[in-house]
């Protein structure tokens, strides 16, 4: 199962490394992850997305986190009502004939032409992962030049319903 | 940088380098000696040193290995951290095994590496190594000095994190141009600044009630004593709990001497070469009360057949330890001792084991630890014995890792903790001798004695030089089997006899060897040599080598072979 985990870190250098090593020596896959600054300086926040095989394993690797000296807060936020958003830059293959075409598809899931060249165009999405996907596979006839995709990042909602609510915001599979 | 006034430093003059600052802040910290090697890029830190000499001490080992197992010796003592000094580069990378073996066994250790200057870090300048990514995954934490004005925070930080909570190896990469920098105003105290690291050291209170009704509950209740117990110096505090209740009490390797071994109470120690008592009660139990230890799998064996009926109840300052490899009902997140104290302030019945305690008596006494004498040589069992005896099992007993390892567990009962220093976790070859020097370092009017094998003993024999150096009357004790022992023996048991690569078909001459050394050398052939040289060697006040010849033959029983569990002993009685 995927999990989304929330880290607050001390923005010092060799974090990121502890981070993802610790992650590599207990054997869990990330799928992404993203790090940047936060509203308090000195302070950052990672959002992880791991493959992780069982609840033990994953309350395991929770706790290992918890423990290095850097980080300061470790979440499972993915059962948690959450916003999770990723970007992604998209480059097809196509001249500027194929414009209001390609702006046909992209423009129900509120992405942009951001670059046009002679045979390329650009595009950029915001979104949840699943919803990225699901361009990719739209524009995959164009014929797709390059992808690059920033990770999942997440936080909590202001508002965060009963417990018995949760599990219908369950943002990836 | 803030300045302040600092009238708190112990050296008359004031600091000049950041070296100097770094030694004076050591001062502060109570450090007494340093375990080191000099090279290029800590030659500041050595001016430093020399400039403070009679107000530190420095030994110096012959290779960084030897001088941080002998810092481990030291932690495992004095319960303080041993701070270790080398160069950058091969001296840092020297030091890994000696990081991981505290990083496994919580040994608190302050290693200061050398660094090139920072202008040049990252060009694969002369003896740069990336020791910072090398000693992340082996350290509790790690720190490269970016300013002179960041040290007294690093240090202060570094010792605190060090010794509090989990224990454990804390490295401070310090590059050539911080030591030698010039100091023109002298940095304010440091403060720890750690909002990440606050280890819990008190029980919940709805816990320790838990698991005080479980105990009233229990029929086969027992403890399992590791090496929490020494870190939270709670061993009085079991003695009177486990006492109190009458429950039977099994030590881990690590935690032996953390509860006496001639308490009717005591099993023993559990595990692969465990006694059988200790391993059937923890496979019989129906209540484990697990203390400071992490159910390693030495210990545990297969885990699909470990304590199988008990309801487990886990007391640890590291959260993580808690359900990693063992279900955990009774979770209780706390230091050893302050959790000990809470549950003996609950007014809470004592379980009514009186069976269970008869049959595990009745295992006692039907399944003793057992070997066989050999007219034609000396067991090594046996040897363990008589030192034991020559010492009134008074001694502090460092060891090396194999059989005579296992045979020291089981047969040097240890009445009292602080006297047993073993390497566990990692299984350190070369870790016996220089740990007994710094054992000795720490506790000079004790008897030490190094049971090392004739294997291991060669890893690290380098620092024969510091104890004649420094006179430290440590007594080695080869258990000369001329065998990498304990592979010899699985290769026996388990590999079809295939005795491949685990016989040493030459030695130095151990005794010339020692001689060289400036030291006295015994060989010891037969039972009566040893009988009669070990009271001399013991009243002799200085370093002294036996070279103690024993049965190449002889295994280590009893034996949970690897996957199996843990009442599938083998080697239980005499065939
Ligand atoms: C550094 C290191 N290398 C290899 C091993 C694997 N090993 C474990 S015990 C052992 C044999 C040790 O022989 P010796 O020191 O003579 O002790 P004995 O078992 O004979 O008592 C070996 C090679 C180890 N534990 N550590
Ligand atoms: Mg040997």
């Amino acid at each position: 199962m995927k999990r989304i985990i929330s880290l607050t870190v001390q923005d010092r250098s060799g974090v990121l490394n502890r981070v993802t090593g610790l992650l590599q020596r207990r054997q869990f896959n990330i799928s992404s992850i993203s790090v940047g600054p936060t509203e308090t300086e000195g302070i950052s926040k990672m959002t992880l997305v791991v493959e992780v095989e069982d609840e033990q394993r994953l309350e395991q690797v929770t706790k290992q986190l918890n423990k290095q000296i850097d980080v300061l807060k470790v979440s499972d936020i993915t059962d948690k009502a959450i916003v999770a958003r990723e970007l992604a830059l998209i480059k097809v293959a196509g001249s500027s004939q194929l414009r209001s075409e390609i702006n046909g598809i992209i423009d129900p899931f509120r992405a942009l032409i951001i670059d046009v060249s002679k045979d390329s165009l650009t595009i950029q999405i915001t979104g949840r992962p699943d919803k990225i996907d699901a361009l990719i596979d739209l524009l995959r006839p164009y014929g797709i030049k390059e992808i690059a995709r920033t990770g999942l990042t997440a936080f909590l909602r202001g508002h965060q319903p009963q417990v018995n609510e949760l599990t219908t915001y369950s943002q990836i599979k | 940088m803030k300045v302040e006034a600092k009238p708190d430093f112990q050296t008359s003059t004031a600091p000049k380098t950041g070296a100097d600052l770094l030694i004076d802040l050591l001062i502060n910290e109570g450090v007494d000696t340093l375990f080191g090697y000099p090279g290029g890029a800590v030659l500041p830190i050595y001016d430093a040193i020399y400039r403070a000499r009679g107000t530190i001490k420095h030994v110096l080992f012959r290779h960084e290995q030897g001088s941080i197992h002998a810092a481990e010796g030291y932690a495992r003592i004095t319960g303080k951290p041993g701070v270790v000094i080398a160069t950058s580069g091969p001296g840092a990378t020297n030091l890994v095994t000696g990081i991981t073996d505290a990083m496994m066994d919580s040994l608190p250790l302050v290693v200061i590496t050398g660094q090139v200057a920072r202008g040049i870090i990252g060009t694969d300048a002369f003896q740069e190594a990336d020791v910072m990514a090398i000693t992340t995954p082996i350290t509790k934490h790690n720190y490269q000095v970016q300013s002179i004005s960041d040290l007294p925070r690093i240090v202060k930080e570094a010792f605190h994190i060090a010794s509090t909570g989990r224990p454990g190896p804390v490295l401070i990469d310090v590059p050539k141009d911080i030591s030698a920098g010039e100091l023109f105003e002298i940095p304010a105290e440091g403060t720890i600044d750690l909002p990440g690291y606050q280890p819990t050291t008190k029980p919940n209170p709805l816990q320790i009630k838990k698991l005080a009704d479980a105990i009233s509950r229990a029929k086969k209740p027992v403890i399992l004593s590791g090496a929490g117990i020494l870190h939270g110096k709670a061993s009085t505090e079991l003695t009177a709990f486990a006492e109190k209740h009458k429950i039977p009490v099994v030590t881990t390797l690590l935690g032996l001497g953390t509860f006496p071994a001639n308490s009717p109470l005591s099993l023993g120690m559990g595990g692969m070469h465990g006694t059988y008592t200790a391993n059937m009660a923890l496979y019989e139990a129906d209540l484990l009360i697990n203390i400071g230890a992490r159910f390693d799998d030495r210990l545990t064996g297969n885990l699909k057949h470990f304590a199988p009926n008990a309801k487990v109840a886990h007391i640890d300052i590291d959260p993580a330890e808690i359900g990693k490899n063992v279900p955990t009902q009774i979770p209780i997140v706390s230091d050893s001792k302050e959790a000990l104290v809470e549950l003996m302030n609950q007014t809470s019945e004592s379980p009514e084991a009186g069976d269970w305690l008869a049959t595990l008596n009745k295992l006692k006494e039907e399944y003793p630890l057992w070997y066989k004498h050999d007219p034609n040589g000396m067991s090594p069992q046996w040897l363990i014995e008589a030192i034991h005896k020559v010492t009134n099992g008074e001694a502090v007993v460092t060891t090396d890792v194999g059989q005579h390892q296992m045979w020291a567990a089981q047969y040097y009962n240890f009445e009292k903790p602080h006297r047993w220093v073993t390497s566990g976790g990692l299984g350190t070859m070369g870790f016996g001798f220089p740990a007994a020097i710094g054992a000795q370092m720490a506790s000079p009017g004790s008897t030490v004695v190094a049971i090392v094998g004739d294997a291991g003993f060669q890893m690290t024999l380098q620092e024969l030089s510091v104890i004649y150096e420094q006179n430290l009357p440590v007594k080695i004790i080869i258990v000369n089997n001329g065998a990498l022992g304990m592979v010899r023996q699985w290769q026996e048991l388990l590999h079809g006899n295939r005795i491949s690569e685990s016989i040493l078909h030459t030695h130095p001459d151990f005794v010339k060897l020692a001689e060289a050394y400036h030291i006295r050398g015994y060989k010891i052939e037969s039972q009566e040599e040893l009988i009669t040289k070990l009271p001399e060697v013991f009243a002799y006040n200085g370093p002294v080598l036996m070279d103690c010849r024993v049965l190449q033959q002889e295994k280590v029983f009893p034996m949970i072979a690897p996957g199996k569990g843990i009442h599938e002993m083998i080697g239980v009685k005499p065939s």
